[in-house]
């Protein structure tokens, strides 16, 4: 799976520009689903089985990323935010437009202050010496550029948020050969400016039950307190985040399967931000969902680290918990 | 094709007086809907009003393979409610919207059905101490003086006392966010477009959370969406020779293209398709700067299955104030960028 990690999150698509990303799923999935669509705000949706459980499996394959405001004068792209962009993760990093150009992120003043700006009075430098001829236009969109990292154990790259859920996604399509279910992988857009992909990919699809594959934090590097997982003790079964409570017969459902099945798995308890459950849960008459995690650390930064073993495992929990049939019963 | 372009002409600047000078307050736009009513009833196929108050109006087109293509305009404006007397025909009252406290001292305003005349006071100069002038007056500091015997009752809603003028190049009015959209929506729907069925939705209660337009979208379950709205210029000259890097967008640089808000991505087919019109019909444009704010576009964005959008805005200084003002060429050229991009919508356009 890692070369699939590498190709996933090599790709530049933040929220709202997600062309790129969806052709690369679309050509690892080709062949895998009985059911390959896009819709209205361009969703991926892949759909495996038909007739059983109606069920919706979101993984969100856009990232945060950076869209120029203004050129000035002398050639410095001013940008904003898309998505949860932290001034402190950006000076001296790198980023890649969407066209292909690149750059380098400045503050105003120089380097040498100890307080960290925000992101208005940063800029990023893509080596022009003024208007003339210049490479970028405001509304241009960029995303963090670095390189893919691997570290045995540990695999590092940019938007591993949220394309290690992509990867499992795949992997997960390739390994369920068959589904008493009615399976639709979700492949979302603007996730990170606001579940917006999830919200309409789940109208459309009006599932029974729903889970999302995304990432979580992380507890276990120095100075880190309130949050009980850690890279490598397996996949996260969300139990609340910031945004959501996961349907308990969800819970019990995950949980069941990975210890049947002696799948590793953690139990979290994520007391800020959301995945595309939220955005799930709350659609049309209302949706029991849950949450598969990876955890991650540092995430909305351009080096977010995982565990290779968790997101193995992650897999073979997608897969034991779509294969059978599916039923959910209030206790 | 139509067989005529857009024009600004003496009826429509009667016209947009009228709007501007209409008082619709999110959540009473009553008297902005009849406005807009009487001026579209003769020229669209059908005509409601929904259970918000939303005006939803459809020009179908002809052909089997058309594109249901929704253009909304809000026709709410901020303003006050009022929330209870402290004598005298003194009232508090509650910001209806967003506008800025520092705006509101020494305005006029009108409240009620019967557009009651008042004014929003504050002690003098000759009673104020230096330190007090150096404070923002706030909200709850201020009261509406309508006089004693004006009989207005707590729950009712006012707004900035009409001030439309046309003035050289400029049009200086309260509410040009957004009659001027609403004027523009209501220009585009006296020309029939083949290509397309039109829904029109002049929405209420914008200004509050998007909210009609939410609703608007349900009913008409268009394919894409594209919403009028009217922008601020933060475009005055820097001191000390400064670059302005965050003015916004900027008078009498044309219709502004929305990229990205806090509520929405701009479909970026739909955001080429706008740029490439414009550049190949010669009518100027600016991109509005990504960043926060929003527009109906974030309600229709995300209502059933999903809606690609994008908003065009007439950009406008002084937004959410007693008087904004705004270019008559900026109004010209969106009304002539979206006609010719509405002529031009086909469904290759959402082709992925």
């Amino acid at each position: 799976m890692k070369p699939l990690i590498r190709k996933l999150t090599d790709t530049f698509s933040p929220s709202g520009y997600e062309d790129a990303i969806r052709d690369v799923i679309r050509a690892e999935i080709k062949g895998l689903a009985d059911e390959i669509r896009v819709d209205a705000l361009g969703n991926l949706i892949a759909r495996k089985g038909k007739g059983g459980t109606r069920l919706m499996v979101a993984a969100h394959m856009d990232e945060i990323g950076l869209m120029a405001t203004h050129v000035d004068q002398k050639g410095f792209v001013r940008f904003a935010g898309i998505g949860g962009v932290y001034p402190r993760n950006l000076p001296g990093g790198r980023v890649r437009f969407v066209n292909g150009s690149c750059g380098v992120i400045g503050l105003d003043g120089g380097t040498f202050s100890n307080d960290l700006p925000p992101l208005e009075k940063m800029f990023i430098d893509v080596g022009a010496s003024g208007i003339a001829n210049h490479p970028i236009k405001t509304g241009d969109v960029a995303a963090f550029e670095r390189p893919f990292l691997d570290l045995g154990d540990r695999v590092v790259a940019k938007s591993m948020d949220d394309r290690i859920g992509c990867a499992v996604a795949i992997e997960s399509l390739r390994a369920l050969k068959s589904t008493s279910n009615e399976v639709y992988f979700v492949f979302t857009t603007q996730e990170e400016v606001g579940t917006r992909g999830a919200q309409t990919s789940a109208y459309g699809i009006d599932p029974a039950l729903g889970f999302s594959i995304d990432v979580t934090g992380w507890g276990d590097t120095p100075g880190q307190r309130d949050f009980d997982v850690a890279l490598g003790k397996g996949p996260a079964i969300k139990i609340r985040d910031g945004g959501m409570l996961s349907d308990p017969r969800i819970v019990d459902w995950m949980i069941g399967t990975a210890e049947k099945n002696r799948i590793p798995y953690q139990r979290e308890v994520l007391l800020g931000g959301t995945t595309d459950a939220r955005a799930m849960q709350l659609v049309r008459g209302g949706i029991p969902v849950g949450c598969i995690s990876i955890p991650c650390r540092y995430v909305h930064s351009p080096s977010e680290m995982i565990d290779y073993a968790d997101a193995q495992n992650a897999v073979k929990l997608v897969v034991a918990l779509l294969r059978p049939p599916i039923k959910l019963q209030f206790i | 094709m139509p067989s005529r372009t857009p024009a600004l002409g003496a009826a429509q600047f009667r016209l947009l007086e009228k709007l501007c000078n209409a008082v619709g307050v999110s959540g009473a736009e009553a008297e902005v809907r009849r406005v807009v009513l009487d001026e579209i009833k003769s020229y669209v196929d059908e005509l409601e009003v929904d259970a918000l108050g939303n005006l939803l109006a459809t020009k179908t087109g002809g052909g089997a393979k058309r594109l249901r293509v929704m253009l909304d305009a809000h026709m709410d404006e901020v303003g006050f409610i009022l929330v209870a007397e402290d004598g005298e025909g003194l009232y508090r009252f509650k910001i209806v919207g967003g506008i800025d406290p520092r705006n509101l001292a020494g305005k006029q305003v009108v409240v009620g059905k019967e557009r009651k005349p008042g004014v929003i006071g504050a002690k003098p100069i000759h009673h104020t101490t230096p330190d007090e002038r150096k404070k923002p007056l706030a909200e709850d500091a201020l009261r509406i003086d309508l006089g004693p015997e004006s009989k207005i009752k707590a729950g009712e809603r006012g707004t900035f006392a009409p001030n439309f003028q046309r003035v050289g190049p400029s049009l200086m009015s309260k509410s040009l966010d957004n009659r001027l959209g609403v004027a523009t929506l209501i220009e585009l729907l006296k020309f029939s477009y083949s290509n397309l069925d039109l829904c029109a939705a002049f929405t209420v209660q914008e200004e509050i959370g998007l909210r009609g337009a939410k609703v608007g979208a349900q009913h008409f379950k268009p394919d894409l969406a594209i919403v009028i709205d009217s922008t601020p210029a933060n475009d005055l000259p820097m001191q000390f020779e400064s670059e302005n890097i965050s003015y916004n967008t900027r008078l009498g640089l044309g219709p502004a293209i929305y990229v990205s808000n806090a509520s929405t991505m701009d479909d970026p087919r739909l955001v080429g398709f706008m740029r490439d019109v414009a550049e190949k019909a010669g009518i100027p444009y600016q991109i509005r700067q990504p960043g926060g704010g929003g527009t109906n576009a974030g309600g229709i964005q995300r209502t059933g299955a999903g809606v690609p959008v994008v908003s065009v805005s007439i950009p406008h200084r002084y937004t959410h104030s007693a008087l904004s003002v705004a270019r008559i060429e900026d109004w010209k050229n969106t009304l002539a960028l979206l006609h010719t991009a509405v002529q031009q919508i086909t469904p290759a356009l959402l082709r992925r």
